[in-house]
């Protein structure tokens, strides 16, 4: 599995990014750079919500530049908004598996199992309201589980939790990620969260996505841009 | 503002589509009927001019007042609390729907020249109060809107975050502070609509104008096209006028637009604000003051209403709660059409919106149409559309329905719109990225974010039907009639006290209606 | 949408098929609102007519008197209509240039109508006189001419309807235009103080008046006979005027594309005997056209008996109605 950037231009407002590299199976990918840079817009190209002014979003060989989101071999997770707070923490994971919520009894047990997995047994007729912030985001984790993709990526949605709580969410990630053997793509603006969890960098800064660098070798030795930023 | 990517899907084409042309047909299809229809040809008089530039003066100012009344009765609804805030919110909803006839008296019950103002001031020694002429109209037209525009701006204010307001205390910002960066804002995002709603209600108005007016100084429009179809037969110029009225819709709904600037307000949740700069005495006084005067301007004619109508009201004709039945079902039904018809078209607004802005603001403006349309001019035309084909008796009822809902759809669109695009906003992403389209989209994204604007505007919707008495005269058959036509026919054969009882009837039922939709889109929508 | 679609088509299919229940013979006439309701004559003209025509009369409202015409110009030859019944003299020359209309050869020979009744497509069915109507225990007395209401003073008000969208509004006009020709304008400017307002319809300016907006109204002369009949109040009286009263002949005719001629010729029959013109006077408020074998219900001979019956020629109606309402819009508009 593999997917490509190539050539492609988007822009927000006023800003354009630029973007042109390949993203390798199996790694654990950060976007790291300063807010306002990109990084979600870059994100959105890839998972669909976001068609770029030029240039091709490839998968594999296949183009999927103007993909439908949900057809796509992506699961997200976002800032905030995961969650339909009228629904059920299960009946949100199950729209993962059917968006019409007409489950049968072996997808019903799948659903018990993901939650489970993401360590909030028996809270599945909770309504979203009745959790945490961290809970919830396992919830929304827990329903990326059963939709099974090869790439899941991640909006900074742990941008507001505590530092302990943060690293127990990425140990989760990680876990899942190792499990799935799937590829990971995770916004943030925090080095020590790409340290903690990612092998490769992407730098999105100055109006430019770089190729993706071996994460521990580019915080040692940031090139310019990089080095603006975390102000070494 | 919109992240999704959703695509315009042959359903959207279908349900807006057809909500699209079914309003144009009876708005812009309706007097094309009638022009096409018309066997004279005929020109606008000076006389034609002078009506129209009274009905814009006249609904100019009603405009301005009813606004400038309702921003600080909103306000102080806003930051007060206290025990019957709901109920006057709830009754507030009365004046608007009242028909013509029973408005006219019970404004003149307060305002008239044996009213309880001018029996108090004779006490003094003060001659009756004549308030026929300009003022009767506008002070009519302004007792109409109030509540409309109050209810409009309260939801401006419940539209400022309560962290907001927490925030100003905290920096220790003033009243006029918070005046400033706060209430500003919002009222320049929802004064403009409320403005343009007020502005096309009051051009359309015929029978209030006329009998508070004080004579044919206060022709409006709409007279002019009844006198052209009624008086004249002629079909031409009741086509011109009502293209007119249609020119002057579109011309001040893109003003509106172009003027509305949207609120920037983060998301906050759902709870009454805590005002702390409110809390000094001079604050309360003005609060309290303005509250007392409007309730009693607008519940002093509703309570004349009340009195004249309580006894008869136990003794009336069986036919009467018939008719009360039919009125009922014809309101629920259109009720039901009109929030649809709202939910179609934004939804095709909305994606619509994203490819090209400015069709969808013409599209927003053809949601407005039916407000600016004559009445006599829908049904007559419908009349001409749909007699060839069909006997009138035969499609009463739906005709009924479907032309007090397209009336009523300004309103809903406006409430549904923004609704339902603050629900695509939020969860429409999370909805893509969940492969969740059309029906299921609708049934779990949207759906529970719109229970409450759907729940008040098909109330709304209800009891403007109710006291409608629009195309039923064209189409009834023999023994169908509906409660305010049953009031007008009572009227005409000098049964005014059992008229009086049936209007009691029908602002009971109108209220009641409004009430019980409002609280059903209230009623939590968990599923567990 | 479509749920409620299917129920609106529902509800109207139920609907019609209770309307189509029979298999007599159906008879359409197309009425004004007031004379089909349940306080009208319509129930009780239905019954005894129904009594001996083997048939089923189905009376349909269609708004107010100026209404009907316009619905039938609307229609045309495809309307169900089989007779109209509530035009007025003043409508009368306008509705049979319409040609939609078929003569009527039976008219009786003699009607209590007091005017000349030559018309050989309309037949009348009852008339009254406009005239302006007051409390007698308010006002002692009662101006008895249009100078002498001129001459109350300034805070004595009248209501009275907008000719545009009223026929007693009309009436009036045509009232002061027979009476004063030339001078009508000036009658009209030295009217326009005392005039409180001006209304669309009867119903909004009679409700004024009960309610004591304005000391005298615009309605019939045989208003207060509602008031001494049915309510047993004697405080209503029409104030009589010198000038004399205008009139309002109320009529009916057959249609020509009628598919029951003889049933509607029957009707028009039917509206002159006594079994429909004793129904009249209690129920619609006005003098019938054959006034029945026993006489006027008690209470009618304490109404005013007008020194002169006024009317225009229904010839000439149209066209005094052009001239009168300009004059009346230029007095009143100042």
């Amino acid at each position: 599995m593999s997917i490509t950037l190539d050539n492609i231009e988007l822009s927000h407002g006023s800003f354009t990014l630029s973007a042109d590299f390949k993203i390798e199976e199996g790694h654990k990918i950060a976007l790291l750079g300063p807010s306002g840079g990109g990084k979600s817009t870059l994100l959105s190209a890839i998972a669909g919500f976001k068609t770029p002014d030029e240039g091709r979003v490839l998968y594999n060989d296949t183009d999927i530049t103007t993909m439908p989101p949900a057809e796509r071999p992506i699961a997200l997770l976002f800032q905030d908004h995961n969650l339909f707070p009228h629904l059920s923490v299960e009946k949100n994971i199950a729209l993962g598996l059917h968006p019409n919520l007409r489950l049968s009894d072996a997808e019903r047990e799948i659903v018990q199992d993901a939650l489970r997995r993401v360590g909030l047994n028996n809270q599945g007729s909770k309504m979203p309201s009745e959790l945490s912030g961290g809970q919830q985001q396992r919830v929304a984790l827990a329903r990326c589980l059963l939709r099974d993709r090869p790439v899941l990526c991640l909006d900074e949605p742990f941008a507001a939790l505590g530092p302990a709580l943060k690293h127990e969410m990425l140990d989760l990630v990680a876990e899942i990620v190792d499990g799935a053997k799937a590829t990971l793509l995770m916004v943030t603006h925090q080095p020590e969260d790409a340290q903690y969890i990612t092998d490769q960098t992407v730098l999105i800064a100055e109006g430019q996505a770089h190729a993706p660098a071996d994460t521990a070798e580019l915080l040692a030795n940031p090139p310019i841009a990089l080095a603006r930023y975390l102000g070494t | 503002m919109a992240h999704s990517s959703q695509p315009i899907r042959p359903i959207h084409f279908i349900l807006g589509g057809s909500a699209f042309a079914l309003l144009l047909l009876l708005t812009l299809g309706t007097v094309i009927a009638l022009w096409w229809r018309a066997e004279i040809t005929s020109s606008l008089t000076p006389a034609d001019w002078a009506t129209i530039r009274f009905t814009i003066t006249q609904a100019l100012a009603s405009a301005i007042i009813s606004i400038a009344i309702a921003i600080p009765t909103a306000r102080a609804l806003a930051r007060r609390n206290f025990r019957g805030r709901k109920f006057i919110l709830t009754l507030m909803g009365a004046p608007f729907i009242l028909p013509a006839i029973v408005a006219v008296l019970g404004i003149l019950a307060v305002w008239g020249r044996s009213g309880y103002i001018s029996e108090l001031i004779a006490n003094f020694g003060l001659g009756p109060l004549n308030i026929y002429g300009f003022g009767g109209v506008v002070l009519a037209h302004v007792f109409f809107n109030i509540p409309l525009a109050t209810r409009l701006f309260v939801q401006g204010w419940s539209a400022i975050p309560v962290e907001h307001f927490r925030l100003a205390a905290q920096l220790g910002m003033e009243t006029r502070d918070i005046t400033r960066h706060l209430e500003r804002p919002m009222l320049r995002a929802v004064a403009p609509g409320a403005f343009l709603l007020i502005f096309l209600l009051c051009i359309s108005s015929f029978a209030v104008a006329l009998a508070l007016g004080g004579g044919p100084k206060a022709t409006t429009i709409e007279l002019a096209i009844y006198q052209a179809i009624r008086f004249d037969f002629d079909l031409t110029k009741a086509s011109q006028l009502a293209m007119i009225q249609f020119a002057l819709c579109a011309a001040i709904g893109a003003v509106t637009i172009l003027i509305a600037t949207p609120m920037h307000f983060a998301q906050g949740l759902d709870r009454k604000a805590e005002r702390w700069d409110a809390r000094e005495t001079r604050y309360r006084v003005t609060d309290y003051t303005i509250l007392t005067l409007v309730c009693l301007f607008l519940f002093l004619p509703l309570a004349s209403i009340l009195l004249r109508g309580i006894i008869p009201l136990f003794t009336l004709p069986s036919a009467v709660w018939w008719a009360a039945l039919n009125s009922v079902i014809v309101a629920t039904l259109s009720a039901g059409l009109s929030v649809c018809m709202s939910i179609a078209m934004s939804a095709f607004i909305i994606r619509i919106a994203r490819k090209r802005k400015t069709v969808s603001n013409v599209m927003e403006v053809v949601g407005f149409l039916t407000l600016a349309a004559s009445p006599f001019v829908i049904g007559t035309g419908l009349f001409v559309m749909t007699f060839p084909f069909i006997s009138p008796f035969a499609i009463a009822l739906p005709i009924t329905a479907l032309v007090n809902a397209a009336m009523s759809l300004p309103f809903s669109l406006r409430v549904i719109l923004p609704a339902m695009t603050r629900a695509e906003d939020h969860y429409g992403r999370l909805a893509d990225s969940l492969g969740m389209q059309t029906w299921d989209r609708f049934r779990f994204a949207i759906w529970p974010r719109l229970k409450r604007p759907v729940g008040f505007s098909a109330g709304l919707a209800a009891a403007l039907s109710m006291g409608d008495l629009g195309v039923i005269t064209l189409f009834a058959p023999p023994d169908m009639a509906t409660l305010p036509l049953m009031m007008y026919r009572l009227m005409s054969s000098y049964q005014l006290s059992d008229a009086a009882g049936v209007a009691l009837l029908l602002v009971t039922l109108s209220v009641a209606l409004f009430w019980i939709f409002d609280q059903g889109g209230r009623l939590e929508h968990n599923v567990r | 949408m479509t749920k409620f679609i299917t129920l609106a088509a529902g509800l109207t299919l139920a609907f019609a098929t209770t309307a189509h229940a029979q298999d007599k013979p159906e008879l359409t006439v197309y009425t004004y609102d007031s004379f089909v309701s349940d306080w009208g004559p319509g129930p009780s003209v239905e019954k005894a007519f129904e009594e001996i025509c083997e048939c089923d009369l189905k009376l349909v409202g269609a708004g107010d008197g100026a209404a009907l015409l316009t619905r039938m110009q609307l229609e045309g030859a495809r309307s169900e209509a089989d007779v109209v019944l509530g035009l007025d003299t003043n409508l009368t020359v306008r509705a049979a240039a319409t040609g939609l209309f078929a003569p009527y050869a039976n008219r009786p020979a003699t009607l209590d109508v007091p005017t000349d009744w030559t018309d050989e497509t309309f037949l009348p069915y009852d008339w009254g006189y406009f005239a302006f109507v007051y409390d007698n225990t308010k006002l002692k007395n009662a101006p008895d001419s249009f100078e002498a209401l001129i001459a109350m003073p300034n805070d004595f008000k009248i209501v009275i309807q907008d000719p545009r969208s009223s026929t007693p509004g009309l009436g009036l006009l045509l009232w002061v235009e027979e009476a004063y020709g030339e001078r009508a304008p000036e009658i009209w400017a030295g009217l326009a103080p005392k005039i409180l307002t001006v209304t669309k319809g009867w119903s909004e300016a009679y409700g004024m008046f009960t309610d004591g907006e304005a000391d005298m109204v615009l309605s019939y002369t045989t208003s207060p006979a509602y008031h001494i009949i049915a309510e047993e109040d004697q405080s209503k009286s029409a104030a009589s005027f010198k000038e004399g009263h205008y009139m309002q002949i109320e009529v009916a005719g057959k249609l020509a594309a009628t598919d029951q001629p003889e049933l509607a010729d029957a009707f028009l029959d039917f509206m002159t005997s006594s079994a429909f013109q004793s129904i009249i006077p209690t129920t619609n408020w006005m003098y019938p056209a054959v006034f029945p074998t026993d006489g006027l219900p008690a209470g009618f001979e304490q109404l005013i008996t007008p020194v002169d019956s006024l009317i225009i020629p229904a010839d000439k109606a149209e066209q005094a109605r052009d001239k009168a309402l300009a004059e009346w819009l230029t007095a009143l508009s100042r």
